[in-house]
């Protein structure tokens, strides 16, 4: 990752006296494959558009190769966007739609019947070019956007939610291809999408938004692992997050218990939130338990029960192999590296506990965008 | 998928039927009644062999047709792209002006631009009082094209608006994405995508100018092939039906050449 190709300086902008982005400050080096991940409204493709040139920044600077950009408009800017809905040229066949870019530019005929057919051949389109490309399917469409987009050798290509109306199956599918595109072809992408799972597994860089600010830049281990606050850990995966306090460096105290940990460079009895992954969470007999508490809810998930306990009024997500009945006294033991504590910010309390658990079972992908809506 | 249409379909679709019958086919079947006939009701080519007197005056009407049309669709076009593209609240008061005049009888426009056209008429009126001689409007062919395009300007800008409201602004923003500059974007994909809409109005306005009667006499003091049909209609039916049936045959032939044109591919225009 050597050299910046896309700096983004205190970017602010507003809309009808809303400011839906407040101070982004975003590095894009060269070849990198970065993720914008983040709830349903805040400020996502808004920041996607800014590079593509579509919205103006109130303030602060968009940087290409060492310059200011801001007033480049969108035809002069060497990026190229895959839009959400595809916006393929419905007048157009599939090989007229990738060849657009190209013929703008005014190349040769057979360059761009060569080019046309290289990127045919990438996205597995081969044989579709005089297809109407109202009879494609989603996935294919969507291929057509890509293509289109890659034909004229973009230096960064812009992804908005590209995947966002396919089936299960399929994005896991073109999941894996764009992966494989953005290593062949050796090209930056900025994706944007509300799945983390989606944002874990292609990244090399995932920025977690909410609310137009951004919360934590990282990799995806960074991401999980050291969440920076309550809303990043509560977003990436399930976790339990509670109120600690740091007793001394490597103690922190939860729930009435001291728990040894690794993180230090607190100041005595600071309050802090620690996070606790329910895979993490070890059950044992009640009475070996560092906590104990009394199992509300077993839901069986296939390779794991995921089990609901009640310590001391805060309800644990645990994921264990092992069928505990509700109403089950539990005892739980914690690895010192199994915790992870975080500074207080303005999520601390917001999230991470499973009190209201039932809702989140029915509609896992959601759930999370909804919560933080609704508590924001 | 051919099924049956049931006897309550029937029903439904009748009362149409009956209509389609009594103001479509019933006077249809009229006009060719009395265009192959003569005055004594017997069969007879002679309306279609005196037809041949009337091709300049085909061609004439035509012609004031194609330029009314043309005229239509450059006025019209950039001021549907401006409305569509204005707020909603203005997009109506816009909408509004531009039909207000289809609620005023044709008549009643045209005598007003009578008026308005005139040797002593408010325009000269105005330009006397600025110091400017009088200038000759009224029976002169600006004043036929005036009254044509003033008349049949709704049915464009309105077909055209429709089809530039509904268009997808992402395609815009896809195109300048891809590199367009202004001028491509409307060349590559604003144009073509607005075709049906130009399509339909081309017809809708081309179609009542060419067969037009009263605007080119009251405002041009010629007649057309419209008004001639008029006045034949009264002293010599069966010629005037004969001359309506070519006329219908020739405007069905220019619409279907006008959409060979833009069905292959959307492509070219006219
Ligand atoms: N042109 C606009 N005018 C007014 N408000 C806008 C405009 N564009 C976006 N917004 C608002 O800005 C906020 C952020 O929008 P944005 O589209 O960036 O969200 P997002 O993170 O992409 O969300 P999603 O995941 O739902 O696509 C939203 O509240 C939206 O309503
Ligand atoms: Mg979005």
């Amino acid at each position: 990752m050597q050299n910046k190709l896309v700096s983004l300086q205190n970017i602010r902008v507003k809309f009808d006296d809303d400011e839906i982005l407040k101070g982004i400050n975003l590095d894009i080096y060269d070849k990198e494959f970065v993720t914008l991940l983040g709830p349903s409204g805040c400020g996502k493709t808004t920041t996607l558009r800014i590079i593509g040139g579509f919205v103006t920044p109130d303030s602060g600077k968009v940087i290409y190769g060492g310059a200011e950009i801001n007033d480049v408009p969108p035809h002069k800017r060497p990026f190229n966007t895959v839009f959400q809905k595809y916006a393929l040229f419905p007048h157009l066949n599939v090989y007229e739609n990738i060849a657009f870019g190209l013929r703008i530019k005014k190349l040769p005929e057979k360059q761009i019947k060569a080019k046309v057919t290289e990127m045919l051949e990438l996205v597995s389109l081969k044989g579709f070019a005089k297809r109407n490309v109202n009879s494609l399917s989603g996935g294919q469409q969507q291929r057509v956007a890509i293509a289109r987009a890659l034909a004229i050798d973009p230096k960064v290509l812009l992804l908005d939610e590209p995947l966002g109306a396919l089936d299960l199956k399929l994005r896991k599918d073109m999941q894996i291809e764009l992966k494989k595109i953005q290593q062949q072809a050796g090209i930056t992408f900025l994706y944007v999408t509300h799945d983390q799972e989606e944002a874990l597994s292609m990244s090399d860089k995932v920025v977690v938004m909410d609310n137009g600010i951004i919360q934590q830049i990282g990799t995806p281990q960074d991401i999980y692992n050291e969440p920076k606050n309550a809303f990043v850990a509560d977003f990436i995966g399930e976790s339990n997050i509670l109120d600690a306090v740091m007793k001394e460096d490597y103690i922190a105290s939860l729930s009435g218990y001291d728990f040894k940990c690794l993180d230090g460079g607190y100041a005595k009895n600071e309050l802090v939130d620690a996070v606790i992954r329910p895979e993490d969470v070890d059950v044992v007999p009640a009475e070996k338990g560092m906590l104990a508490g009394v199992v509300t809810s077993v839901v069986f998930k296939g390779v794991y029960f995921e089990i609901i306990i009640d310590i001391n009024g805060f309800k644990w997500m645990i994921q264990t192999t092992d069928y505990q009945p509700i109403g089950a006294m539990i005892g739980i033991s914690i690895e010192p590296d199994a915790i992870h504590i975080m500074k207080k910010s303005v999520y601390s309390g917001v999230y991470g506990d499973y009190s209201s658990f039932s809702d989140e079972v029915d509609n896992p992908e959601v759930e999370t965008s909804n919560e933080v809506n609704t508590n924001l | 998928m051919t099924k049956k249409s049931s006897f309550l379909q029937k029903l439904i679709v009748a009362p149409y039927m009956v209509w389609a019958a009594a103001f479509i086919i019933v006077p249809m079947f009229f006009v060719a009644y009395y265009a192959f006939t003569d005055r004594n009701g017997n069969f007879s080519l002679s309306g279609f062999i005196a037809t041949k007197n009337y091709i300049p005056l085909f061609i004439q009407s035509i012609w004031y047709g194609l330029l009314a049309t043309v005229i239509c669709l450059l006025l019209a076009y950039p001021i549907a792209f401006i409305i569509s593209r204005a707020k909603p609240t203005t997009q109506k008061v816009l909408l509004m002006l531009v039909m207000i005049p289809m609620w005023m009888n044709l008549l009643i426009r045209t005598y007003a631009w009578m008026t308005i056209l005139q040797d002593t008429g408010i325009i000269n009126h105005i330009l006397k009082l600025l110091g400017f001689g009088p200038v000759h409007m009224i029976n002169t062919p600006g004043a036929v094209i005036l009254g044509l395009v003033y008349n049949f300007f709704p049915y464009m800008v309105l077909p055209i608006y429709t089809v530039l409201l509904k268009l997808d602004g992402t395609l815009i923003e896809a195109a300048q994405d891809l590199g367009s500059g202004t001028t491509r974007v409307f060349t590559k994909v604003i144009l073509p995508l607005s075709l049906p809409g130009i399509v339909s109005g081309i017809t809708m306005v081309f179609v009542p100018s060419v067969s037009s009667f009263y605007i080119a006499n009251k405002l041009g003091g010629i007649s057309l092939i419209g008004d001639r049909i008029e006045e034949l209609i009264r002293t010599n039916i069966n010629l005037g039906a004969a001359l309506s049936l070519v006329l219908m045959v020739l405007i069905l032939v220019s619409i279907s050449v006008m959409n060979k044109f833009t069905d292959e591919d959307g492509g070219i225009l006219v």
